[in-house]
């Protein structure tokens, strides 16, 4: 059985090809194409609070504050009806009748709310416009089920959205399906793709990292695995990345690599999967033009290499349930395992 | 005779009671004998109200176990990463159902029942003015709900959420039936809800105690009309978004679908405008059990009756400007936005008002004495709080861009609705549990259930709203190890098994404990409102008049006063079941209502209307028909035996003498026609909001290019027939003849009437038979106010006939004529909905 069964998919003992790559430098990150590790990514951290953009500091803030501005009126109300039930009967007498309810109850949170409540449309004006910022660069993000499809001027990728540091974006934010919600906590607050609605919005991430992203709005079957990574390179690195993303699909060197390559073909993998430079032109499936370049495999749930590649082409239902892609638990295994080769190959 | 005589008249009898003179022999006997509950299998056609509502609770109680099972099944699965308990299917459908259950089929029954169970009894009324409306509701209500959630046992349970946004639950992305079930679900509790709020408004409205005035109406009957108006103004919202989805799934009709005209944002815009009003729905009936129980708790009466009956009318009318604030995520625009925040944080002023008289009352106490409903409604307090600070919180709109979706919600929601709603029904089901039953329910378990639940709810909810920050959204199957959400996700599960073992306890007590019988437990716990006076099968012997909140505190002599048949009614003067009708204000007897007694014929509509349903939705067209024949033959043989006779007049004690019969604007079953056109008024108006909202989305669409509107000819044609047929029925009313005298004048009046309508509905739809409704937004829209003109016409059509077969039996004359009055108002309501109608489809192209 596929290591879905075993309840793990990120194996701690196991090295992934792509880790691979980067430890033993033969494709590096100072030199070819860009690669990704995932173990960069929080584990177990309040990532609201973590704000690592422009878009999600202020918020982080108000969130702290929020959290212990509503702990204290707790404390209050607590002490109140600690009073109430235990306390003298001196203060009780004085603290009955209308007085402490139009106080506490009224006038007290008048204030208090009309405060927040300035605060609250100063701080949404300032965060949800939805023109860009100068100089930023635009990218769109179309929800698919159940996955990301990431498109940049020029090049279309999936489910890892690389970005400069430094440098706005503004994300368009679209689906022709069913309802979904773009949420990175790190770099901002969700927003929706509604069919139909153009949605903008826009982040920034301030310091080089990987953070994390899920869909938040419910949209069906594997809902829960529709995960993503944003990744801030410093300009340099984004630029070498870029360049690396327009180039054409590379040429499979090995001779298992070149066999991978006509299967890909032969199998009919091209007909939802575009792998530039060659036939396959699909558009029902991800970009595969880079695949190797990215660090998840299956929108941000499984790490990318060749095992988890052959794994993923065997058994993708079994992993992710009800996804579009089909899987080939019958195709020789030495095939799968051959297309795998040739997809590590696409950097 | 003149309101003004009546009140004179009402002030003598006052002074003339209660009445200390022996009652006649024989009296208590024949009351007893109308008023009796049958036996056997023929309990189930019982329709008072104290085994009713106990009942309606109990099914209510039922779903909330059912539920929360449910929601035990997620916490497993939940607890730790990419674990395999359920499959994603499986679990998309029980969080599903757990949501849909709970808010559908517990919360608005529960306090829905509670208001059947108490207010006739805190006003001393025998009954509610429609018992059998109630009795249907409930058993349309059980066996729809348990039908549907069979569904999860076929695996064909809704797996969309239970706010269901399309497109995922339309046609295109569920094309199997499991949304069906949920449309299903949702249509037996939006029959039972407009039921329960016609019955809880003429209720409270006219049938008090003579002389419990308006300002003397227990804080739970102000909840509970608040309650009502709240349906009545809501619930039609989610009528029609469900009918709209119903339509595009079985006839693709486009409402929702963006490419051709629809969009997915106008059903949550409907749905939330019902949604979120509905959150106070619940929480509005158990905040006034609150205010009724924690006064007994502190032995004195309520601190700041007027704020907080002022508090519970203002959140009504504050909760329906809150609705989008489920959508600051859309990108809808700033202004909205801003209106929305702000509103959502004005309406948990009054909560906190309601929640700082409660505290004020315990201040007040002498001594609080810590039992099981003290316990429980202190425990509400607290956990309601938190649930408010945190809504606080989401309205915020930037905080809210990251909480929204998350497991922040799941937790803040969840404090609401058990601090609002669970902890205040649980304290009432311990205070009130002596009234109806031989036993009361035990306090040591009582107390060790408390503080289960107590300690499990937070340990289960106060964790995730840091879940939440960590990043987890809500409605995921599973997670993976590398989000570290295993530990966060493993104490609310502890926690949620630590809350069902407390609710476990209360369960088997009520099981080993609740036990109809005669005599109740009684006033256990010493309240001091009128239904903790004495009572039989008739509920209470006589209606006293008040002259406080409690009165049983002030004048402790009431109960066996009342119970001696001293005070108004004492007796069935008809010998039929009955009981005083009052004005709505000040409470002054007006007329005497003839309530109908048990029957199987609204149980058998009530399985009509569910097989009717249930065959629909599983597409046996055939089985459907039979169940609505059954369904109809059922209310016209129920409908047939209600209406009271003209006689003369009644003595009710104290010297005064008030009808038997009123027709006209005094009469119940009119007000009762009001609510409905109400209700069908506010669907009608959600569709026009439909149409302008769907135009200003995409007015490209509105028509289409090339695509001609509704011939204007046939808009006048079918308008003046519309028009004919109103006069036509208002001439029949007019001419209803005297009893014994000529029939044909009204015959052919009313018979024309519905000539003239068919006529008029025939040519509406010929003024639009150019147009698909299933090809573009607009054209479904076209055809929804056909729909919505036919549901009301096949109605008025059935009602018709009823009519003129009760004329024809002589059961309808000039005098005994409120059928015919409701079948006018519908009627007329018709007339109007179909012209402005008209105006919109036909005059849109002078507005574009």
């Amino acid at each position: 059985m596929c290591s879905f069964r075993d309840g793990r998919w990120f194996e701690p003992g196991t090295e992934s090809a792509a880790r691979r790559f980067a430890r033993d430098g033969k494709a590096g990150n100072d030199g070819g194409a860009y690669h990704f590790e995932s173990g960069e990514l929080k584990r177990g951290a309040a990532l609201v609070l973590e704000a690592a953009g422009p878009e999600a500091a202020p918020v982080s803030v108000l969130s702290v504050a929020l959290f212990v501005g509503g702990g204290l009126v707790l404390l209050v109300v607590l002490v109140w009806l600690g009073i109430a039930l235990f306390g003298p009967q001196r203060w009780r007498e004085r603290f009955s009748g209308e007085r402490p309810i139009l106080g506490l109850g009224l006038a007290f949170p008048v204030v208090v709310l009309t405060g927040l409540l300035v605060i609250g449309l100063a701080m949404t004006a300032s965060l949800s416009s939805s023109e860009a910022k100068p100089g930023a660069l635009p990218i769109r993000i179309e929800g698919e089920q159940w996955w990301w499809r990431v498109s940049y001027p020029g090049f279309e990728t999936a489910n890892e959205i690389v970005i400069p540091t430094g440098r706005p974006v503004q994300l368009q934010l679209v689906s022709d399906n069913v309802i979904h919600s773009f949420w990175v906590p790190q770099l901002s607050g969700k927003r929706d793709m509604i069919p139909g609605h153009d949605n903008r919005l826009n982040i920034q991430a301030d310091r080089p990292g990987t953070y994390f992203g899920i869909c938040a709005e419910y949209c069906g079957g594997p809902h829960a695995l529709m995960q993503m990574r944003v990744h801030a390179l410093a300009p340099a690195d984004y630029a070498r990345w870029e360049a690396g993303q327009r180039r054409r699909a590379a040429v499979p060197g090995g001779p298992e690599a070149r066999e991978g390559a006509e299967l890909f073909l032969t199998i009919g993998c091209g007909k939802c999967h575009t792998v530039r430079g060659t036939p396959a032109n699909g558009h029902e499936g991800p970009d595969l033009t880079h695949i190797a370049s990215r660090s998840t495999l299956a929108s941000g749930i499984m790490p990318m290499g060749r095992d988890e590649l052959t794994r993923w082409t065997r058994r993708a239902q079994d992993i992710k349930p009800n996804n579009l892609m089909p899987e080939y638990p019958y195709a020789p295994v030495r095939e799968i395992d051959a297309i795998s080769a040739y997809l590590m190959e696409l950097e | 005779m003149t309101a003004e005589e009546r009140f004179e008249a009402f002030e003598k009898a006052k002074a003339n009671l209660p009445d200390r003179a022996p009652r006649p022999e024989g009296e208590l006997e024949l009351l007893e004998k109308v008023w009796a509950k049958p036996r056997g299998w023929r309990v189930l056609t019982v329709v008072n109200n104290d085994y009713v509502g106990s009942w309606y609770v109990g099914a209510a109680l039922l779903f909330f176990v059912l539920a929360g099972i449910l929601a035990l099944l997620i916490r497993l699965q939940l607890a730790m990463p990419l674990n395999e308990f359920m499959g994603q299917e499986t679990y998309n459908q029980v969080f599903t159902m757990h949501g849909t259950i709970m808010m559908f089929l517990f919360a608005v029954p529960a306090v829905e029942a509670a208001g059947v169970l108490l207010l006739p009894q805190m006003f001393a009324a025998r009954d509610l003015p429609f018992p059998r409306l109630s009795a249907f509701a409930f058993w349309a209500y059980l066996i729809g709900g348990l039908v549907f959630f069979t569904s999860l046992f076929w695996g064909v349970a809704p797996d969309g959420g239970w706010f269901m946004y399309p497109p995922h639950t339309s046609y295109v992305f569920s094309p199997d039936s499991n949304q069906d079930w949920w449309l299903l679900g949702i249509g037996f509790i939006e029959i039972s809800a407009i039921a329960g709020a016609i019955e809880i408004v003429v209720g409270t409205l006219k049938t008090r105690s003579p002389g419990m005035t308006l300002d003397k109406l227990p804080v739970f009957g102000w909840a509970m009309l608040v309650f009502a108006a709240m349906i009545i103004v809501g619930f039609p919202a989610v009528i029609l978004s469900t009918i709209l989805l119903e339509l595009e799934r079985a006839f693709h009709w486009p409402f929702f679908i963006a490419g051709q005209g629809g969009d997915p944002l106008l059903w949550q815009h409907l749905f939330w405008f019902f949604g979120h009003p509905e959150v106070y729905i619940i929480f509005l009936p158990a905040a006034g059990l609150m205010s009724m129980i924690i006064p007994v708790v502190a032995r004195t009466s309520l601190v700041g009756y007027r704020l907080v009956v002022f508090a519970l009318i203002a959140t009504g009318f504050i909760a329906f400007g809150v609705w989008a604030h489920h959508m600051f995520a859309t990108g809808i625009p700033d202004i909205s936005v801003s209106f929305f925040s702000a509103a959502s944080m004005a309406v948990s002023i009054p909560a906190g008002v309601q929640v700082f008289a409660w505290i004020g009352t315990l201040m007040a106490a002498k001594k609080i004495e810590f039992n099981v409903p003290a316990l429980f409604s202190i425990g509400a307090i607290v956990i309601f709080v938190i649930g408010g600070l945190t809504g606080v919180m989401v309205a915020m709109v930037p905080f809210d861009w990251q909480a929204h979706d998350s497991y922040f919600v799941v937790a803040h929601l969840h404090y609401v609705l058990i601090g609002g709603m669970v902890f205040p029904l649980f304290a009432a089901i311990y205070y009130w549990t002596p009234m109806v039953s031989v036993n009361a329910l035990s306090e040591k378990r009582g107390k060790w259930a408390f503080w289960l639940m107590f300690a499990g709810m937070n340990l289960t909810f106060m964790i995730m709203h840091w879940t939440g920050m960590m990043g987890m959204p809500r409605r995921v199957y599973t997670y993976l190890p590398e989000q570290g959400l295993g530990t966060v996700n493993l104490i609310a599960t502890v926690g949620a098994f630590v809350f069902a073992a407390g609710i476990a306890i209360v369960m088997l007590d009520l099981i080993q404990k609740f036990r109809f019988g005669e005599p109740p437990a009684g006033n256990v716990y010493g309240g001091g409102t009128l239904e903790w006076l004495p009572q039989g099968d008739y509920a209470a012997r006589s209606m006293p008049v008040v002259d406080s909140l409690e009165p049983l505190w002030d004048h402790p002599e009431l109960a066996e006063e009342s119970d001696k048949g001293q005070w108004f009614l004492p007796d069935s003067p008809t010998g039929r079941r009955e009981t005083i009708v009052t004005s709505p204000v000040y409470a002054v007897p007006q007329y005497m209502v003839t309530i109908p007694g048990p029957s199987e014929w609204h149980l058998f509509a009530a399985i009509g209307t569910a097989g009717f349903f249930l065959a629909l939705t599983v597409k046996l067209l055939s089985l459907a028909a039979v169940f609505a024949i059954l369904a109809v033959y059922s209310v016209w043989r129920w409908m047939w035996e209600l209406e009271g006779e003209p006689g003369p007049d009644i003595a009710i004690g104290g010297g005064m003498k008030i009808p038997r019969y009123v027709s006209g604007p005094m009469n119940h079953g009119v007000w009762a026609a009001w609510v409905l056109v109400t209700v069908l008024g506010m669907i009608f108006a959600c569709s026009i909001f439909a149409w302008f909202f769907l135009w200003g989305r995409q007015p490209g669409f509105w028509p289409p290019a090339g695509l001609l509107p509704p011939t204007t000819d046939g808009l006048l044609a079918s308008g003046a027939l519309y028009l004919a047929s109103g006069f036509a029925v208002w001439r029949a009313t007019a001419s209803l003849p005297a009893k014994g005298e000529s029939a044909v004048r009204y015959a052919l009046w009313q018979g024309g009437a519905l000539v003239l309508l068919a006529a008029a509905f025939a040519v509406e739809l010929i003024s639009r038979w150019h147009i698909s409704p299933s090809a573009n937004a607009y054209g479904a829209m076209v055809y929804l106010y056909s729909f919505l003109n036919g549901e009301v016409i096949a109605m008025l059509a059935i009602y018709a006939a009823f009519n003129i077969a009760a004329f024809w039996k002589g059961r309808m004359d000039r005098e005994r004529r409120v059928g015919q009055e409701c079948l006018q108002i519908l009627w007329l309501f018709l007339v109007a909905q179909a012209l402005i109608g008209f105006v919109i489809v036909g005059g849109f192209k002078v507005l574009a």
